[in-house]
């Protein structure tokens, strides 16, 4: 029995159990995934935006810019790498200058501080390869790049240091009402909890209507439409080719193809937006990679393409109310939803967060603080970061961190074990790239990937063939069929 | 700080043989510095044969070939550990090493030889669209994985690639009980030798589709089929001709990049057509004392040549520690030309005594085709060939007598005989 | 008789074309050397290959330890051999050259390891 179950271990649902770890709180959090972070979370373009784009009005707008105000403290918090870069709004032509002015006073409305409209020297003195073609622009200071999934897992490991509980491979099959309490049914267990609070994502849509399922005349009363972006990962090699966050002018689609440094060092190009009918469909496509391409092009004439590491897709919860539903359900008051959490749902979710954290607290009586609340997170050591005298002391005091594992990024043995032993620790292959980026660079796990499954096989007390590369049935390797003939 | 003579990063053919050279030319004080658990590099996965033909005048196996001069270099007492990654290297020649066993350390050295060998394309550089689930190996890591780790990867396999490790690795699943469907090349020929065409494909019935690509990756959570189909004369997918092909292992074996990462720590210049450093004849680069050799200046085919130019490494490098190498002599450029990617060297010094194999590959098939070698308008060599391929690396050997004739610039071209 | 084909000799790759004359004799055409002719002859009688594999080896720095025939055996019992490989078990040290399975399948031939791995 929970005080409080989240559906959902993505940026909203860690978050927000970590709110509510400072609290006397049972907490739990399931995820129908093998890993925290795991879909949208892990998915997107990591910018933590200025707050000058979503609407004046809205929670979008709310949110946003009280969430980007918070970043440096959270992220200074829980160890995650950010990096204020600033963002440009790019115009190439006269329409899309009063598209920037608009923009502009709508971040005035909002309260975003440190916008300026820049004309086109401005622009290009500020970052020397964006197109000649270009107008002008709409600065935004404010703005910031994150590396999202190690936000959601670091927030999840302090939650859990904090009390929270953590369930993955739970799918949600159904939620029953009972007096005061809920249950829970999912496909390995059933739980029961007085508050649930709804992060499921692009499924936010489907956890709610459980509630309706045998309400009769039950309307929906927002649905999820899922909304698939694709980018292109360019290899550090072409890291800085900007340093700032590039938006072309929004359209009503989506912000744009932007050209991004990634807080890794990367450069990041993408997405486009496609509404999709399968909510688990993360193909990249020919054409949608192709379109990237041409687009992007249009703000840095000379990207690298060749340079490419990676390709990959995800999938936005685009709400029906085309903003962030975050209230107590209709159908029943401790049934939170934090739903048609898309852009900006990363840079809303410090202030999301404890806005839902006080919706939740008042629901309970006699609340008490947890005395051993603790913010921050233990640091997570990379060697690669130390200076000469602490990379000695270090390797001394831990041989571990002597033995580098993925040749491209530097990682050493000691960082892998240790996100294995956290809480809210990696227990795949994916989930060490995810924790350590072993694997992320640009050999792209060639080198390291068995050693790594190796490590994963010792630390886990697994055979190599029972580790996952992410989800449950994603073998890597599989034992010889002879077994062991010095057995026999 | 330690210092040391001469520091050599990697244990592998090149290193090995650059170790061996330099002890027989002299330099007593040398330390192969080797990542993995043992010396010998990529050679130890490459367990089947055809290597030493050149060299040893037998067909030996990658880690037979590899003992060869493991026991050489052993024999010779040379140094060399193990489990150590070298992290950095700055222009004065200092290195810093990480390892378990010492942690941290740095050596100063009066010369450097760089032999770290190459790594695989991976496939994010194909942008092949689709999902990216498990299942999904460049050729190379799944040879480690069944050669050295003792795992499978996988059934049912298919192949984009018919490079010889594609076309090793078609026959090396297929010995282990797994299922090759098909190996797909994107040209319209194959980049493997022709032996390897035979007894890796054609004695296992595996079909080779030339012209051929992968257009899409299926499955969610491990591999469950590819889409693959022709390509037109663009290298674009020809859609009527997509076709599905169930299985749970795609092996990629798309192209080897030189590893540079090292090289790029001490600013040395990078020759993007090789994505190796650029030498001299005597396998120098830009920095005094800094030399390189094998896979990690050019992707070799034959690991006899990647010996003989390492051992020539191993030579000047033991000539420039002695300080019998005139530094200041005049710099001859090697331009590679018409139909030809990229010759190693890329320069040359004009006093150079000894003779100089000039490696290069070209940018195309050709059935009859003349190597030239010009200086200005002046032809200098012209050599008749019947058949070259950019799969097979070219070398022509040029002597001081006509080094003596180049003015300032070589130049290396391919005319087609028709 | 007029068959087409490749020698695996070496990795030139000669094209070998393969002909009867009057007197019903084999003869080949298209080799560089002695060996193709050698080779095509054979693979019409009896075609043989080298093959190489790894062993389960224990008390060694790797798994696997690599192995060879020593010379070309009969095509047809490749996956044969393949078998007794795969259920063989050594205990390091091994030399390089040692005989794992004397005359395997009847080949006359040894499979030989092709690494020499200390014990640990």
């Amino acid at each position: 029995m929970f005080d409080v179950l989240i559906i959902g271990a993505g940026i909203a649902g860690t978050m927000i159990a970590r709110m509510l770890s400072k609290y006397n709180l049972s907490i739990a959090i399931v995820d129908k995934e093998n890993d925290v972070g795991n879909a949208t979370s892990m998915a997107n373009s990591g910018i933590v935006h200025g707050g000058y784009d979503a609407a004046y009005g809205t929670n979008k707008g709310y949110f946003n810019v009280r969430g980007n105000q918070k970043f440096e403290k959270l992220t200074e918090e829980l160890d995650v790498p950010f990096k204020k870069t600033g963002s440009m709004v790019l115009a190439f032509s006269d329409e899309e200058m009063d598209i920037l002015k608009e923009l502009y006073d709508n971040g005035l409305k909002n309260g975003v501080k440190e916008m300026y409209l820049l004309n086109k020297e401005e622009v290009i003195e500020r970052e020397r390869n964006i197109s000649d073609k270009v107008m002008g622009a709409l600065l935004s200071k404010t703005a910031g790049i994150v590396s999202p999934w190690e936000l959601a897992i670091k927030a999840c490991e302090n939650a859990m240091e904090n009390g929270a509980k953590l369930y993955l491979n739970e799918t949600v099959l159904e939620i029953k009402e009972g007096s005061d309490i809920f249950e829970i049914v999912t496909n390995n267990n059933k739980f029961t909890a007085k508050c649930i609070v709804n992060c499921a994502g692009v499924y936010a849509d489907e956890i709610h209507n459980m509630l309706g399922k045998n309400k009769k005349e039950y309307k929906p009363s927002f649905s999820i439409k899922p909304r698939k972006g694709q980018y292109y990962l360019l290899d550090k090699e072409a890291g800085n080719i900007v340093n700032t966050v590039l938006f072309q002018c929004p359209t009503k689609k989506g912000k744009g193809v932007l050209v991004a440094p990634t807080v890794h060092g990367n450069l990041l190009v993408g997405p486009d937006s496609e509404f999709i009918s399968d909510k688990d469909d993360l193909k990249t496509t020919r054409e949608a990679l192709k379109y990237i391409r041409e687009t992007a092009i249009k703000s840095v004439e000379n990207i690298p393409f060749e340079a490419t590491i990676r390709t990959f897709a995800g999938i936005r919860a685009s709400g029906s109310t085309g903003d962030f539903i975050i209230e107590p359900s209709p159908l029943n008051d401790n049934f939170i939803n934090v739903a048609g959490y898309e852009s900006p749902g990363l840079a809303s979710i410090p202030a999301v967060s404890e806005y839902v954290e006080k919706m939740v607290v008042k629901r309970f009586k006699n609340i008490e603080e947890n005395k051993n609340y603790n913010p921050k997170n233990r640091k997570h050591i990379i060697l690669e970061e130390l200076n000469e005298n602490q990379k000695i002391e270090l390797v001394k005091e831990n041989p571990d961190y002597g033995q580098i594992v993925c040749r491209c990024e530097s990682i050493t043995e000691g960082e892998i074990k240790d996100v294995i032993n956290r809480k809210a620790g990696a227990t795949t292959v994916k989930g060490v790239k995810k924790r350590t980026r072993a694997g992320a660079g640009r050999c792209q796990g060639g080198f390291c990937g068995p050693r790594v499954l190796a490590i994963l096989g010792e630390c886990l007390d697994k055979k190599e063939s029972e580790i996952n590369y992410d989800s449950k049935n994603s073998y890597l390797v599989r034992d010889r069929e002879e077994g062991n003939p010095c057995e026999k | 700080m330690r210092k040391i003579d001469l520091v050599i990063i990697g244990g592998g053919p090149a290193g090995l043989a650059a170790a061996v050279s330099a002890k027989q030319n002299g330099i007593e004080d040398i330390l192969v510095v080797e990542r993995d658990h043992a010396l010998g590099g990529i050679l130890n996965q490459c367990i089947h044969n055809g290597f030493g033909l050149h060299m040893f005048k037998e067909q030996l196996t990658g880690p037979e070939y590899a003992e060869r001069y493991i026991d050489k270099l052993n024999k010779l007492n040379i140094d060399y550990v193990l489990n150590t990654m070298v992290l950095s290297i700055s222009k004065d020649k200092e290195i810093v090493l990480l390892s378990r066993e010492r942690g941290y350390e740095k050596i100063e050295a009066k010369a450097v030889i760089l032999a770290m060998g190459c790594r695989e394309r991976p496939r994010g550089a194909l942008n092949i669209p689709g999902t990216r689930p498990a299942g999904v190996y460049t050729a190379g890591t799944a040879q480690r994985y069944i050669n050295m780790e003792g795992f499978m990867v996988g059934k049912k396999v298919v192949i984009l690639g018919s490079g010889d490790i594609g076309l090793i690795m078609a026959r090396r699943l297929t010995l282990e009980g797994a299922d090759v469907s098909c190996v797909f090349e994107l040209m319209p020929y194959s980049g493997g030798l022709k032996r390897n065409i035979v007894q890796c494909l054609d004695d296992f019935e595996i079909p080779l589709k030339l012209s051929h690509t992968i257009f899409e990756i299926v499955g969610k959570d491990r591999v469950e089929g590819v889409y693959a189909g022709e390509v037109d004369e663009n290298f674009n997918p020809i859609e009527s001709t997509r076709k599905f092909y169930p299985c749970d292992t795609v092996l990629f074996s798309v192209g080897l990049i030189p590893e540079n990462e090292l090289s790029k720590t001490c600013e040395i210049n990078l020759d993007k057509r090789t994505k190796g450093p650029y030498v001299n004849g005597k396998m120098q680069t830009n920095i005094d004392g800094v030399f390189a050799c094998g896979n990690v200046v050019h992707v070799h085919d034959l690991v006899d040549y990647v010996s003989e130019e390492s051992e020539r490494a191993g030579y000047y490098a033991s000539k420039y520690i002695l300080d019998k190498i005139d530094l200041k002599a005049e710099k001859i450029e090697i331009k590679a030309e018409k139909d030809v990617s990229y010759t190693v060297p890329q320069w040359i010094d004009k006093n150079s005594s000894e003779e100089i194999p000039l490696r290069f590959r070209v940018r195309r098939v050709f059935k009859e085709a003349k190597i030239i070698l010009k200086t200005g308008d002046e032809v200098l060599k012209v050599i008749n060939k019947k058949h070259l391929a950019p799969g097979e690396m070219e070398t022509v050997k040029i002597n001081n007598e006509l080094i003596s004739k180049i003015k300032n610039i070589l130049s290396v071209s391919i005319e087609e005989v028709l | 008789m007029n068959k087409e084909m490749t020698c695996i000799v070496c990795p030139v790759g000669c094209s070998l074309t393969v002909t009867k004359n009057d007197k019903d004799e084999i003869i080949v055409s298209g080799n560089k050397c002695k060996r193709g002719e050698i080779y095509a002859k054979q693979e019409l009688l009896n075609p043989v290959r080298v093959l190489t594999s790894t062993v389960k080896i224990k008390n060694a720095i790797v798994d696997r330890i690599p192995v060879k025939t020593e010379g070309e055996i009969p095509k047809e019992v490749l996956f044969e051999a393949m078998e007794i490989i795969k259920n063989t078990c050594l205990i390091a040290p091994v030399k390089c050259g040692d005989i794992i399975i004397e005359n395997i399948c009847d080949s006359n031939v040894n499979l030989v390891a092709t690494r020499s791995l200390k014990a640990i």
